[in-house]
């Protein structure tokens, strides 16, 4: 009550004053018998700037749609680019054309070659059993399955081979995709969305790429298998961060890299993944039955529990000799892709004689460990062999089937580097019948990697292969190179 | 079109209610019971969101004994469906030994060749034992087999292309071309109802993406003039390339593309098509040529024409038919082409072998019979399905036919009722279609005979009465000439 007595005195004095100055004789006026007070005319002034300002038009830059005819004229101007670019003269698109079975021998373009261009790591290619256990199933369940797996296309093989490759590995359970490239482009976003973290290696392959983009998440790339280069990256990505609680976050790892042969650090991988608390998604597509003692991937070969890694996914056109894929984890992470991953549920199932195929291959891996004791000397052999060769060196692990020869000297441009390499592997091919392929990058290929020769090892070749093929590589490459 | 009469329409939404509701409520029990317990590890994200997997946890998990049931033998007309018991209702499911032998009109088998072939398998079995199950290699290494090439060069004189070009699975085709045809600054106009691997793979390539009505051309006209008016979005660059998406015959609606209409447009505005035949291709047409041939069109007016192997010929895979340049521009370039194992040998020749069944090149008129069979038995199908009084989505000659059930509590009643009577029918749900709009769809196959499918109208009538889902009123029978003549 004290403060507003002496504030409505103010006020009042204030308005006096004012209507003291407008009073003054001036201002004073008789129209029609009213008396003009200040205060009106201050008012009649202030309706008619109201008045004159609401008359006038407002300004809006006019709407003027496009009429019916500027459309067609600019339908009829609108010229498309060609649905593909031209042609490069002298381009390669034709492939050798194979005769008989991919084995270590076979028959290209009429003549006898040694191959080294299939990843027919444990030599499965014509193996009797499983060509038996095949034709046994065309019989029984004819080729194609004819549905995807929610409609009619669970075959009793396909629930048998996921058993027998959840024993295998050791795992709860384990799930079936119809084909190698699509298990990891569908695995990745059916756990992945928008908004979550991924941090992955810069050199996986495209599939492995494609899975990113679907997915919609943050992708952060650390540079190609170097652990303080991931150690870095997760420490900044969860610095100070409260939120990451809440965010997924996964690390994206190729157990065998394509574009490179290196072996990833698993236990490393896992020690930094505990730290930050990063789930793990391992790609064993070219580890799967290769290493470890008894073939069952990265995980026994660096001797860490299976349970610690979250998602392995394999393709099974490798050392199973068969083709499809396969991803494993725990019971919850495989259930949840029965209904969310897209390559499973909208796709026709794995034919039923690959997948018998793929459970004799892994009887057969089970019950002669040997032929990875094999594998391993035959790789061994081949770079005591190719130590020496002149212009092109080993980039690849030592245990790792996938030998990988890369220029010393590259010339700086990927495309004259791919140019030098498909004409050693022509020469090779045509003087001494060995088969050999140089890697291909597809144009939407994010990889930056080097490009180079890539040898696939398998346990079916004999010593004097390896020395045939290194022979040959040497003499080429010192002519060419 | 589906016209959902009104009362339907608000039971189905009341079940819906209903069962959210429910679902809600356990959920909430279920909170306070695990809040004694700990159950994610510690400083981990959950794997998946409460909100996220509520649909499959509430609803579909009570029902999952419809979907997903194994069989035990060839998907052919008659085969053996695994009995599958639980302990836990319906949480999971395990198998038995025993099985019983039902009348198959869910697998896509249209043409008969899914089970053992008098023609086809002794081929598979001899390229089996010279080929392998498998090449191990990509199809630019070590991976092109004489089979491949052959392949290639007989889809191509089949569907009418001057090439073609194989992959190992159907889904990664259409995924991984669109991305090599189109990239940033060009638009893709596809079909509302297109399949998901269309829709991954326009996602996946970067371009714009607009949608028309399902099946219109009027409404795709009207968004190609809008589209190229206004150019890319906020820059106003004109597009550059424009590609139309449409498929042969949608899988879960059962009807024909329009498409000498969708032709004409594109052509008008200059803009390229691609047709996707998976359901199609071997199925319709005089010749099986797929709807090309059905509805007239030339295959020299659709730029790209894309198909699968698994549907009507037994097999896996798919195929791009297009010119030679194009071809040649995805040999050297498509991740599917230079990354992926390729297709496996016998399943490549399975196709070559149904291929010339179809075409009568194995000296027979199996080829011709089969398509005459299936036309036969699609449109008496249809026909007698709707004289009952069911509603029945598709059009003439489409061997897909989708029966309306809506009610949610009505596709596992069809299902399992079905499969009492010894015939085993699809039934689809949410999310593959509408809530509202759930149905059983029916696969007929050329290998069905007169008697199957009388068989399989009786349960199905029968079932119907029981379930509720004759919407319309039945046609009266026709009474025979004898009887006619007693009552006069």
């Amino acid at each position: 009550m004290e403060t507003v007595l002496p504030v409505a005195n103010a006020t009042a004095a204030a308005l006096a004053r004012v209507s003291a100055m407008f009073n003054a004789p001036l201002a004073r006026a008789v129209v029609f018998g009213v008396h003009i007070d200040g205060h009106l005319v201050v008012e009649g002034l202030l309706i008619a700037a109201i008045l004159f300002q609401l008359s006038r038009k407002s300004y809006k830059p006019p709407k003027k749609p496009l009429t019916e005819r500027e459309i067609d004229e600019l339908c009829d101007e609108w010229q498309p680019e060609p649905l593909c670019p031209p042609i490069k003269e002298g381009a390669r698109i034709e492939a050798p054309t194979l005769e008989s079975a991919a084995g270590p021998h076979t028959t290209v373009d009429g003549k006898e070659v040694v191959n080294f261009a299939s990843s027919n790591y444990l030599g499965l290619i014509g193996n009797e059993k499983i060509i038996d256990s095949c034709v046994g199933s065309v019989e029984k369940y004819g080729v194609g399955s004819c549905g995807p797996r929610g409609f009619y296309g669970t075959i009793d093989v396909h629930l048998d081979c996921e058993n027998k490759i959840a024993n295998f590995l050791g795992t709860q359970d384990s799930i079936l995709y119809s084909y190698g490239i699509s298990t990891i482009f569908s695995v990745i976003p059916a756990f992945c969305k928008k908004g979550d973290i991924i941090v992955a290696d810069e050199g996986v392959h495209w599939a492995v790429q494609n899975g990113l983009q679907l997915s919609r998440s943050t992708v952060v790339y650390f540079k190609h298998n170097d652990m303080v280069s991931l150690a870095n990256i997760l420490e900044k990505l969860t610095h100070g961060n409260k939120r990451t609680e809440k965010i997924r976050r996964y690390i994206v790892v190729e157990a065998i890299y394509q574009n490179s042969g290196q072996i990833a650090p698993l236990d490393e991988i896992v020690r930094l993944k505990e730290k930050y608390r990063f789930r793990v998604i391992l790609e064993e597509s070219h580890s799967f039955g290769v290493l470890g003692k008894s073939g069952r991937g990265l995980a026994e070969h660096y001797g860490v529990p299976i349970e610690k890694i979250d998602i392995v996914t394999a393709g099974m056109g490798n050392a199973l000799a068969t083709d499809g894929g396969f991803c494993t984890g725990s019971a919850r992470v495989v259930d949840h892709q029965r209904l969310s991953s897209s390559g499973y549920v909208f796709s026709a199932s794995l034919p039923p004689y690959l997948a018998s195929a793929a459970i004799s291959a892994v009887n057969h891996l089970e019950e002669n460990p040997s032929v990875l004791a094999n594998l391993r000397s035959n790789i061994a052999l081949l770079h005591k062999e190719l130590s020496d060769i002149t212009g092109l060196e080993i980039a690849s692990n030592i245990l790792s089937p996938i030998v990988f020869l890369k220029l010393k000297t590259p010339t700086g441009s990927a495309v004259a580097d791919l140019e030098l390499l498909e004409i050693i592997a022509e020469k090779v091919l045509k003087e001494d019948s060995v088969f050999i392929a140089a890697t291909k990058r597809s144009s939407l290929d994010k990889c930056r990697l080097p490009v180079g020769i890539r040898l696939f090892v398998s346990a079916g070749h004999t010593e004097s292969d390896i020395f045939k093929v290194s022979e040959s590589l040497k003499r080429v490459a010192a002519s060419v190179l | 079109m589906v016209r959902l009469p009104y009362t339907t329409a608000l039971t189905t939404l009341f079940s819906y209610g209903l069962l959210f509701a429910f679902g809600q409520l356990r959920d909430f029990f279920r909170k306070l019971i695990d809040w004694f317990k700990a159950k994610n590890v510690k400083g981990y994200a959950p794997i998946c969101l409460g909100l996220e997997d509520f649909y499959v946890r509430r609803l579909y998990l009570r029902i999952q004994d419809c979907f997903g049931r194994p069989i035990a033998s060839a998907p052919d007309a008659w085969f053996d469906v695994v009995e599958r018991y639980s302990n836990d209702s319906n949480k999971t499911l395990k198998r038995t030994s025993n099985t019983t032998r039902c009348l198959n009109l869910g697998s896509y088998n249209y043409l008969g060749f899914a089970a053992a072939d008098e023609y086809c398998t002794p081929l598979v079995i001899e390229s089996l034992k010279k080929y392998s199950p498998s090449t191990c290699s990509v199809r630019v290494d070590g991976g092109t087999t004489k089979l491949h090439n052959e392949l290639e060069e007989l889809v191509a004189r089949f569907v009418g292309k001057p090439s073609a070009i194989l992959f190992g699975m159907g889904y990664v085709t259409n995924s991984a071309i669109i991305p090599c045809l189109v990239g940033k600054g060009g638009l893709i106009i596809s079909d509302s109802l297109n399949h998901n691997s269309i829709v991954n793979g326009a996602r996946g390539s970067g371009a714009t993406v607009r949608v028309f009505q399902h099946n219109s051309p009027a409404h795709l006209e009207e968004v190609l003039r809008e589209q190229i008016a206004f150019g890319q979005p906020r820059t106003r660059r004109p597009w550059k390339k424009i590609i139309v998406i449409v498929e042969g015959i949608y899988s879960m609606e059962g009807e024909l593309c329009k498409l000498p209409e969708i032709i004409a447009v594109c052509k008008k505005y200059k803009a390229y098509t691609y047709l996707d035949e998976a359901h199609s291709i071997g199925a319709v047409g005089q010749s099986g040529r797929g709807v090309c041939e059905l509805l007239g069109v030339d295959p020299a007016d659709v730029d790209i024409m894309m198909g699968t192997f698994t549907k009507s010929f037994g097999s896996c895979g798919g195929y791009i038919a297009a010119s030679r340049e194009i071809i040649q521009h995805l040999k050297m370039s498509c991740p599917a082409h230079l990354y992926a194992t390729s297709m496996s040998p016998p399943a490549v020749q399975q196709v070559i072998s149904a291929i010339k069944v179809i075409l009568g090149e194995d000296g027979s008129n199996r080829g011709a019979q089969k398509l005459a069979r299936i036309r036969e038995n699609s449109n008496f199908f249809r026909s007698e399905l709707k004289k009952m009084g069911f509603e029945v989505l598709g059009d003439n000659d489409s061997p897909v036919m989708p029966i309306m059930l809506y009610n949610p509590a009505k596709i596992p009643a069809f299902s399992r009722e079905c499969l009492r009577q010894k015939v085993a029918v699809v039934t689809v749900a949410f999310p593959a279609t509408p809530l509202l709009l759930a149905r059983a769809r029916i696969c007929i196959s050329a290998s069905h005979t007169r008697e199957d499918l009388m068989k399989a109208l009786d349960v199905i009538s029968r079932v119907g009465d029981l379930v509720g889902i004759k919407y319309f009123p039945a046609e009266p029978p026709k009474i025979a000439e004898a009887d006619h003549d007693k009552l006069e």
